[in-house]
């Protein structure tokens, strides 16, 4: 059935993007817009695809990955939050940053057999007629970030750490204040970004796609930070967005594999048209959703 | 903020595209044609020879046989300096880097990705002592003496790995995931349906765009969308094969290669595949230029080499435990007759709709066959 196909499609393709723009929600809540994002998941999916080779582990590459990813994002922190530099342009060369890396440190692993997940049913559930092969029958790291998305909006709507985020993408004025740095909260922020990017990219390399090549994120970094933007910094509507643009890739592969007559040109861009079209439309009606503090990147 | 939030993610989604047409431009590689360079000077005076690559020379791939037939160059001239440089994008920066290597010496240059042709073709009419030779492309107009195309003719042993998987299909539905729709691409998704056919009268083949000559995550979904489908024997023309092939090995589908053999991948469902072996021709082509009879030799124009005319540098894989003996005498039958003369494409052939593209007893030739614009019958695809 297409639907079917198309929604586990959506969930297989889009698991990467959640985690990497979760992780993006967080740094933009704090104030920082971090386009390192594609370099942090290029460098997770390549610790991870490394790692779990040599280590026999994929649990330990995974952790790599985020270790990997974070650590790039530091390259990022230390430039734009110490050095005062500018947010955009940083982030898009701490991407090529993290793309030149990549390349030169993965030759080795292009095409070696990875060792990494395979799709684990969730007993009982998998079985379920429609639900159970779009949601549970995924590899390990889809579950998680099921786990991940209400995680991370909980933690930043209802813990102290979390209103420390948003006070420093909203007020950071407010919070010197109150005796805590700005700078410090933001650090945490940009980190766990990474981090969470970094999982992103081992889901793409050691789950989805079990294959490490040259720039293998291919601008699914990019479409995250686009995402985050479309979801109004809101980590529940980012996860329908990432399903969004997966299941817009997915929809126009099936249609291809049926045999569709539809010019494949259009067929490639309607990923997309669909986040550009549903962005255009939602715009309209929310004015002021986004982290105050952010329109000084924006704007300034 | 509002209308700057607007502004921020079109930004965005036009550098997501962006990365998507970066990997993309390796995709151009693939289209090579054969080219010839003008005579190096005089006889003996070579001493350096350039080669670049789109890619990296370790990709299991396209870039990875270029970068071998290099290393037999390096064996057959021990006195000759062989410069090499990967990720050279199909930009400007390609000309750069080849001046670079004109400063250094070179008296001759491999330029092997599509989308080099024309950067090549610029740095040769303002340096007439320096030999260019390019992968795959057409050399059209340009008729320099220093400048020449070279290929093999890749879909001959496409057809007889089509041979292979229309012998193995049960559901008679094979599966074809390629980049772009550029000739040479139809050329082999054509070649491979009319192998199948050849023993399978009713097979048919199921081709999807990736609109990428590497993004594995999107070759999982469509590999995925194959299976979905029905497809049991699943090929490629993609620079990065692992993905689809342990798909297809997973879901216990058979598996063609193409560029590498990767029967390693895919223990149980590998049947054969394509490889390349540039060996000979890039060694016949430097000895060309230290002869200094560069402008005299086949490789100044669109040099073309096939079953019919000597060793095709694009070879066929071994085979994997699914095919059976007597398949194996239809292949050796087909490549025989290719050798006589025979064409993977003798009429009569028909396109899509069923109009007659090749004559019946007439068959097109290396040229025509690199400028194919159409699907035949039994494709299940879309060419624009």
């Amino acid at each position: 059935m297409l639907l079917e196909s198309v929604l586990t499609g959506a969930v297989r393709g889009g698991t990467a993007i959640v985690f990497a723009s979760l992780g993006e929600t967080v740094s933009e809540r704090s104030g920082v817009i971090n386009l390192g994002t594609e370099g942090s998941m290029l460098c997770g999916a390549l610790a991870a695809y490394i790692v779990g080779i040599e280590s026999g582990s994929a649990w330990l590459g995974v952790l790599a990955g985020m270790v990997a990813g974070a650590l790039l994002s530091l390259v990022f922190g230390v430039l734009v939050l110490d050095r005062g530099a500018n947010q955009l342009a940083t982030g898009l060369v701490v991407t090529f940053l993290g793309l030149g890396l990549t390349s030169l440190f993965g030759q080795d692993y292009v095409g070696q057999g990875a060792n990494g997940f395979t799709a684990a049913p969730v007993p009982g559930l998998a079985g379920l007629p429609f639900l159970g092969p779009i949601l549970f029958d995924h590899d390990p790291l889809t579950y998680l970030s099921f786990v991940a998305v209400p995680t991370v909006w909980w933690g930043l709507f209802r813990t102290r750490a979390g209103l420390a985020v948003r006070a420093a993408g909203e007020r950071p004025q407010v919070l010197e204040a109150f005796g805590t740095s700005p700078r410090r909260v933001r650090y945490g922020a940009v980190l766990l970004g990474g981090a969470l990017a970094g999982i992103g990219g081992a889901q793409l390399s050691t789950a989805l796609a079990l294959n490490w090549s040259e720039n293998v994120t291919v601008g699914r970094g990019f479409v995250a930070v686009a995402l985050v933007i479309f979801a109004g910094w809101d980590p529940r509507k980012t996860i329908a967005g990432a399903y969004l643009f997966a299941g817009a890739i997915a929809l126009q592969l099936q249609l291809q594999a049926r045999g569709a007559e539809v010019s494949r040109y259009l067929l490639e861009a309607v990923p997309y048209l669909t986040v550009l079209i549903v962005l255009a439309a939602l715009s309209r009606r929310r004015v002021h959703a986004g982290p105050e503090d952010l329109s000084n990147v924006f704007d300034g | 903020m509002d209308q700057s939030r607007i502004r921020l993610f079109t930004i965005l989604m036009a550098l997501a595209v962006l990365a998507v047409g970066c990997g993309g431009s390796g995709a151009a590689e693939q289209d090579d044609a054969p080219s010839e360079s003008a005579d190096g000077g005089e006889a003996g005076a070579v001493d350096v020879v350039g080669f670049i690559y789109v890619g990296p020379k370790d990709d299991f791939g396209y870039n990875q046989a270029a970068y071998d037939g290099s290393q037999a160059v390096i064996e057959a001239f021990p006195d000759v300096e062989v410069l090499q440089a990967e990720n050279v994008p199909e930009t400007s920066e390609a000309e750069t880097v080849m001046a670079d290597m004109i400063d250094r010496g070179a008296d001759l240059i491999f330029a092997t990705s599509y989308g080099h042709l024309e950067f090549a073709a610029n740095l040769a009419a303002d340096n007439p002592d320096v030999a260019f030779v390019h992968q795959g492309g057409l050399e059209g107009d340009l008729a320099l003496d220093n400048l020449g195309t070279y290929f093999g003719t890749v879909y001959e042993p496409v057809y007889t790995a089509g041979i292979a998987a229309g012998a193995a299909t049960e559901s008679g539905k094979l599966g074809y995931v390629y980049a772009f729709p550029i000739p040479q691409t139809l050329a082999n998704i054509n070649a491979f349906t009319l192998g199948a056919q050849s023993v399978n009268p009713d097979a048919e083949t199921i081709t999807i765009a990736t609109g990428s000559w590497c993004d594995p995550g999107l070759q999982a979904e469509a590999a995925n969308s194959l299976l979905d489908q029905g497809v049991d024997v699943i090929t490629q023309h993609q620079d990065c094969t692992k993905t689809i092939i342990e798909a297809a090995e997973a879901a216990g589908a058979w598996s063609v290669g193409y560029h590498a053999d990767a029967s390693a991948l895919a223990p149980e469902g590998w049947l054969t595949g394509s490889e390349w072996d540039w060996d000979d021709i890039y060694t016949d082509i430097v000895q060309t230029v230290v002869d200094g009879e560069f402008a005299d030799s086949p490789y100044t124009g669109d040099f073309r080499v096939g079953l019919q005319t000597g060793d095709n540098p694009f070879v066929q894989s071994a085979y994997g435990p699914g095919v059976s003996e007597e398949t194996i005498a239809l292949i050796d039958a087909a490549r025989e007759d290719f050798v006589a003369g025979g064409s993977p494409f003798a009429g009569p052939v028909l396109d899509q709709d069923g109009n007659e593209v090749v004559a019946e007893g007439s068959q097109p030739t290396y040229d025509e066959v690199e400028t194919m614009g159409y699907f035949v019958q039994g494709v299940v695809g879309s060419v624009s």
